[in-house]
């Protein structure tokens, strides 16, 4: 059973002026079994929280601590990270010009799973997980997220999340950008992932995805950290009130 | 210009009609061009034409103090080839040399080889082996096609030591001809080679060019057109590792109206004083109407110490034509992209692999693999060890 424990985290941007603290002391534990939603306004640091946990180098971890089932994630590199067992589904995937889906989803498939898996059983695989999330079979001749619409880049993140299984994903506003059919697709492929032995931690700025995904736990981010936790219906008092309470307390 | 200022793309046909930048180019099409050596100025590394490249490392090409006394073995299977001297009056007849260097080998070769393509289907092989290590050569060398014949010609050249030549490619009118030419040098070896490139009325020349081995290497092709409808794609790719110097100079001479030509060049750099030079003339000529051009050069460092230098130049003559555009860009890996392959895994070795092939591919895509099967895997395997050398 999973457990993926952020204690007391900051952590600072490099910006051209020096680093700018974003992260000012978050806790949360996502256990296995769970979906924990992570609600806030814009500017309030959610993906800068996802970012610090998957390890980009734009951000610094300046103090606190984010444990991977007892191992310090902090220590690991991006990749360890991800073969450990973490998944980030990123706001804005990035183009690989030149390398195909199909290449580089067996590459990260043979490096999460610790060895390559079997070809025949494989594209067995991909077919099926590329059917569940109506994604066409060219796409796997094409290069990774070039070209695609905002709607297929998250389908492909939906679509990683499934080949690769990690212990605990984090979802960054998946559902931005997302037409309502394709909001019912992606949230499909999410719940389909859901399990006793997984975690989910999902980050939006709207409730909207909750109607499809519903949360064990909602979370309320202002100022860098998590001001407020409780069940999914404090997403509806979200919903009826704004954000307006917490941007206002001071942070 | 510096590598840093050229980085990012070039404004497409900024100061086009007057050339590129601040470079004040003689117009293309009215340099000089002799066959006698004594014509050109022992050059200082000052002129436009020879800034960028290492004189030194020249071996004596370019002064007269190369003894040029060795001999570079040709061997061509696939197809009959002629070993004929230099009153051949075939020998010439697609360009004149337009430097120093070039001149010096067409002023020192004593026999030449021609291979006629005439059209059978099975691809040729031109086998290029260099003088050995200390030994100084030059050479000439023909391709030439029948009117409609196809063909296909892979042209290597390996070995040590130290070689000028001329190349030229004459196609008549009609013919389609595919040319890879690696250079796949020792690590000692010099070659510097000019390309004479003359293409036939609606014929259609498509050279692949992948530069991975030896000391120096420096390649001018210079294209020119005989009658309408002619279309050249030149792509290449080259990999210079520390040290290395790699320069390609191309001049694409539009002079003939509805001809078309599409230049894409790649570089990757890696270790100190690994060194690629691009340089990308084209000129459409007031006769030239509905000239389509477009050429594009891109450059990856890969590490600290690299230097890449790249200098686009379109001069247009004519506002009566289909397209012209140039484009240059130089750069390191993108991090974000790094960061995406790692996200899932990936470590960083291989997720920087998987970049530079993705960069590599696009070239080594136009390599038939119906007619060169083996061809394209070799190579590949070849940047793979380049790859792997350095644990980039």
């Amino acid at each position: 059973m999973s457990t993926l424990e952020i204690k007391d985290l900051h952590a600072s941007v490099t910006t051209d002026e020096g680093p700018k603290p974003i992260l000012k002391g978050v806790d949360l534990t996502v256990k296995a079994g769970e979906t924990h939603a992570i609600m806030g306004p814009n500017g309030s640091g959610k993906s800068t929280l996802a970012y610090a946990i998957a390890g980009h180098p734009k951000y610094e971890i300046t103090s606190g601590e984010v444990l991977l089932d007892g191992e310090s994630v902090l220590d690991m590199t991006v990749d360890e990270r991800a073969r450990a067992g973490l998944f980030l589904a990123m706001q804005y995937p990035v183009e690989v010009p030149g390398v195909s889906m199909a290449n580089f989803l067996r590459s990260a498939a043979t490096a999460v799973r610790g060895e390559a898996p079997k070809l025949r059983t494989w594209v067995k695989e991909v077919k099926s997980a590329m059917s569940d999330l109506d994604i066409s079979d060219e796409f796997a001749d094409r290069s990774v997220n070039e070209g695609f619409s905002g709607g297929e880049k998250k389908r492909h993140e939906v679509l990683q999340l499934a080949l690769l299984n990690p212990k605990i994903a984090i979802l960054d506003e998946t559902d931005s950008g997302l037409d309502v059919d394709a909001l019912r697709v992606v949230s499909e492929g999410v719940n389909r992932f859901r399990n006793e032995s997984n975690g989910v931690l999902l980050i939006t700025h709207y409730t909207r995805i909750l109607q499809h995904i519903t949360p064990d736990f909602v979370h309320v981010f202002a100022g860098g950290r998590v001001v407020e936790s409780g069940g999914p219906e404090l997403a509806n008092d979200l919903e009826k009130h704004g954000y307006e309470r917490f941007v206002k307390a001071p942070a | 210009m510096t590598s840093q200022e050229v980085a990012g793309l070039a404004p497409e046909l900024k100061g086009a009609k007057k050339g590129q930048g601040e470079t004040p180019v003689l117009s293309a099409g009215e340099r000089f061009t002799s066959y006698d050596v004594e014509a050109f100025e022992v050059p200082s590394g000052r002129e436009e034409n020879w800034r960028f490249t290492p004189l030194k490392r020249l071996k004596g090409l370019h002064d007269g103090t190369a003894a040029l006394d060795g001999r570079a073995t040709v061997t061509v299977t696939g197809a009959s080839a002629e070993t004929v001297g230099r009153d051949d009056p075939r020998i010439g007849e697609a360009g004149t040399p337009a430097d120093r260097v070039a001149a010096q080998a067409w002023s020192a070769f004593a026999e030449a080889t021609i291979v006629t393509l005439d059209g059978t289907p099975d691809p040729v092989t031109v086998t290029v082996e260099g003088p050995g290590a200390g030994s100084t050569a030059a050479a000439h060398l023909q391709l030439r096609t029948t009117t409609h014949a196809e063909a296909t010609v892979v042209l290597e050249h390996r070995g040590s030591g130290v070689l000028a030549d001329n190349l030229e490619i004459v196609l008549a009118d009609a013919s389609r001809l595919t040319v890879v030419v690696t250079e796949e040098w020792a690590d000692d070896a010099v070659h510097v080679s000019a390309q004479h490139l003359s293409i036939g009325r609606d014929a259609v020349l498509k050279v692949v060019s992948v530069a991975l081995g030896g000391d120096l290497v420096r390649v001018s092709p210079t294209v020119t057109y005989r009658g309408p409808g002619g279309d050249v794609d030149l792509v290449g790719l080259g990999y210079a590792d520390a040290g290395q110097h790699l320069e390609q100079r191309l001049l694409v001479d539009h002079a003939v109206p509805q001809c078309r030509s599409n230049v894409l060049y790649k570089n990757a750099l890696q270790g100190e004083g690994a060194h690629t030079v691009w340089i990308g003339d084209v000129l459409i000529q007031a006769a030239a109407e509905n000239t389509e051009t477009y050429e594009f050069n891109r450059n990856l460092v890969l590490t600290e110490g690299a230097r890449a230098d790249s200098v686009p130049n379109l001069e247009i003559e004519t506002g009566e034509i289909i397209s012209a555009g140039h484009a240059s860009a130089t750069g390191r890996f993108d991090d974000e992209q790094l960061f995406y392959l790692q996200s899932r895994g990936i470590d960083l070795e291989s997720a920087r692999r998987l970049v530079v092939r993705a960069f590599f591919g696009e070239i080594l895509l136009r390599i038939p693999t119906t007619t060169l099967p083996e061809l394209r895997a070799r190579l590949e395997q070849a940047i793979e060890a380049e790859l792997a050398a350095t644990g980039v």
